[in-house]
């Protein structure tokens, strides 16, 4: 068992997939000389050489399509797209062709393509650069979408985006990087579509994933001061989605607050209210709440950012104000 | 000294070609028939672009190309009956009738498709060339697209990796002067020569005319033989035209029959005839044979086509992953 960060949790799957097999490659900008944007490739290049680890220009829509070749031709390619907002960019190969090759070919074509990318906002970096757009890319059938909140989840996961031969978009939030955990030495992997409860609650279940799980736990500990229990459940991937539990734990406590940090509107938390409500309703108190980003450009002051993302404090009111508890 | 090597080579040719020209008419009448829907995009007038081509490359090489891709399919050797099984939308086609007229694949040939956002293939080729140096192969990578393809971010993006990383791809324009309706003057600030961009990023390049299926396949394989011992890309432009409109709903209102006129004279497909005639290459049965065997080729694949069945209902929820 070692104490490790979610950015070294990751860094030790990234090594474990390079050592482990030759066909793996990672592409991006910066990771190699500059040791990545967000540090998680420090020391790669160093390691395994230019052939494994490729600088690339700024061409978000060559890198993944590139990357979407290598796949076909049989190679294992791990993208790292700096930011959530840059894969805009390269949009058109994730969805036009990444998604749908293996479809529209009948089977004939695979697509084992794992793109990471830095997902969310909070860190003061204005519109362009605080977006939380992996719900987006979770309503496209074809590909699987992974947002972990801690390290033990991030490699466990990880080892299985790894060896899926489908492409997956893995994001990882900007401000959960160094977060710290517990992760075991010997090998384990998380299957996708499992969510985890982090804490148990007879009266209200908080549900998301990434980052706003770290909001949920924070809220779950308000309300325990009020009196009320919180189960906060983490749902871990988004595609595949395990709507079993999130059902499971809405017929247990009846009340249920949906956590996202993305915009309400036609957000992904509006299809997990919408499917908590179909299969649960008879068990429900009241309707299934939302909590997300405020339908804003993301402002650049501090202040007003921080209004914008979700906290603890507006799950804990918005718990109060739905339930009266 | 005419070889039998040579009356082979030139039999081939022509027989590819009226293969596409007989082939795509059968389909634009099934298409007036409803049996062929959505969108169905012509090679007619193209065909020596195709046939010239994929006739100097190997079995190992991969292609890739845009949706206007019957031609490219045929001429690669895909099954006749397997494509048009695919635009009635049968589960006998090349895609189990899940990919239609744009989205031909049959990857055993190394004929990866097939694709239908402008532009949207050729990082996808970079890619697999990426692979192919990776693995230290001498594969080349065959891309083709139109000129309308050239002014999208992903073709730059694509010349300027291929070339950074020294990759084997040969890009393949096929410059038909259209893009749907809008004529390349009026869509590229770089004039008609196309070839010439290729330069920005450093990427030897050569135009060739696209009618003519004998400098096709002389200007392919002397692009291929450099790519594959250079490992690098290389651009090569065939100035071609497409007879029929953009799709088969397109009344071309854009451009005037005195243009279409004029191309027409330049047939690929009579002019390879006439050359092969006049050198020896062919003789006046071996044409007439041809023309028999064409149609009976494409009225087995009609008659296949007809007679397979629809995609059962489980087949729609098969393949969505791996």
């Amino acid at each position: 068992m070692a104490e490790l960060t979610i950015r070294e949790s990751i860094a030790r799957g990234l090594r474990e997939a390079i050592e482990g097999d030759d066909a793996v490659l990672l592409m991006g900008e910066d990771i190699g000389a500059y040791r990545g944007a967000y540090a998680v490739t420090r020391g790669f290049l160093d390691d395994y050489g230019p052939e494994r680890i490729k600088d690339t220009p700024i061409s978000e829509s060559a890198i993944v399509g590139a990357a979407i070749g290598a796949a076909l031709a049989g190679l294992r390619p791990i993208v790292e797209i700096m930011t959530i907002n840059f894969l805009l960019l390269g949009i058109d190969q994730v969805v036009n062709h990444a998604a749908k090759l293996r479809y529209m070919s009948n089977g004939q074509m695979r697509v084992p393509l794992l793109i990471r990318t830095v997902t969310g906002g909070g860190a003061q970096l204005g519109a362009t650069h605080s977006q939380s757009l992996e719900g987006w890319f979770a309503s496209v059938p074809g590909l699987k979408v992974v947002a972990p909140s801690d390290p033990y989840d991030a490699l466990g996961l990880f080892r299985t985006a790894v060896t899926d031969d489908n492409p997956v978009i893995f994001a990882e939030h900007a401000l959960l990087y160094g977060v710290r955990g517990e992760v075991p030495d010997a090998h384990y992997a998380i299957p996708f579509g499992q969510a985890k409860i982090k804490r148990l609650g007879d009266d209200v279940s908080l549900i998301g994933t990434s980052r706003m799980v770290h909001v949920a736990m924070d809220a779950a500990d308000l309300l325990a001061r009020r009196g009320v229990e919180a189960e906060v459940i983490d749902l871990r991937t988004l595609r595949p989605l395990d709507t079993e539990s999130a059902v499971e734990s809405a017929k247990k406590t009846g009340r249920v607050v949906v956590i996202e940090e993305a915009w309400r509107t036609g957000g992904f938390g509006a299809e997990v209210a919408s499917r908590i409500q179909e299969e649960a309703f008879d068990h429900l108190d009241g309707p299934v709440g939302r909590v997300g980003g405020a339908d804003v450009p993301s402002p650049y002051a501090g202040k007003l950012e921080a209004s914008v993302i979700p906290s603890p404090e507006k799950v804990a009111d918005a718990v109060s104000d739905l339930f009266g508890m | 000294m005419v070889t039998e090597q040579a009356k082979r080579d030139a039999a081939h040719l022509y027989g590819q070609m009226l293969l596409i020209r007989r082939f795509e008419e059968q389909c634009e009448r099934l298409y007036m028939d409803g049996k062929i829907r959505g969108f169905l995009h012509l090679y007619i007038g193209e065909e020596a672009v195709a046939v010239g081509a994929l006739s100097v490359v190997r079995d190992d090489d991969y292609v890739i190309t845009h949706y206007r891709d019957h031609g490219h399919a045929l001429a690669r050797g895909m099954s006749p009956k397997a494509v048009m099984a695919e635009l009635f939308g049968k589960v006998t086609g090349a895609s189990g009738g899940k990919g239609g007229s744009m989205h031909l694949f049959d990857v055993k040939k190394r004929f990866m498709g097939g694709h239908a956002i402008v532009g949207g293939h050729l990082p996808i080729a970079v890619g697999l060339a990426l692979a192919v140096k990776y693995r230290g192969g001498d594969e080349v990578v065959v891309c083709f697209f139109g000129d309308g393809a050239v002014n999208q971010g992903e073709f730059h993006e694509s010349l300027n990796l291929a070339s950074l990383w020294n990759l084997p791809v040969l890009f393949f324009l096929e410059n038909n002067l259209y893009g749907m309706g809008t004529h390349v003057d009026r869509a590229h600030a770089g004039g008609r020569d196309i070839f010439q961009s290729a330069d920005s990023y450093k990427i030897p390049a050569a135009q060739v005319d696209g009618m003519d299926v004998m400098a096709v396949s002389e200007a392919t394989a002397e692009a291929v033989k450099r790519v594959r011992s250079d490992g690098g890309p290389v651009f090569l432009e065939a100035m071609t035209y497409r007879f029929r409109g953009h799709s088969v709903a397109d009344p071309t209102a854009y451009r005037d029959s005195a243009e279409v006129e004029v191309w027409r004279d330049r047939d690929p497909i009579s002019l390879f005839g006439k050359f092969a005639l006049e050198q020896g290459l062919i003789e006046e049965h071996t044409l007439d044979r041809l023309d028999t065997v064409v149609e009976e080729v494409v009225a087995e694949a009609v008659r296949f086509a007809e007679e397979s069945a629809d995609p059962p209902p489980e087949a729609l929820y098969a393949h969505v992953y791996s």
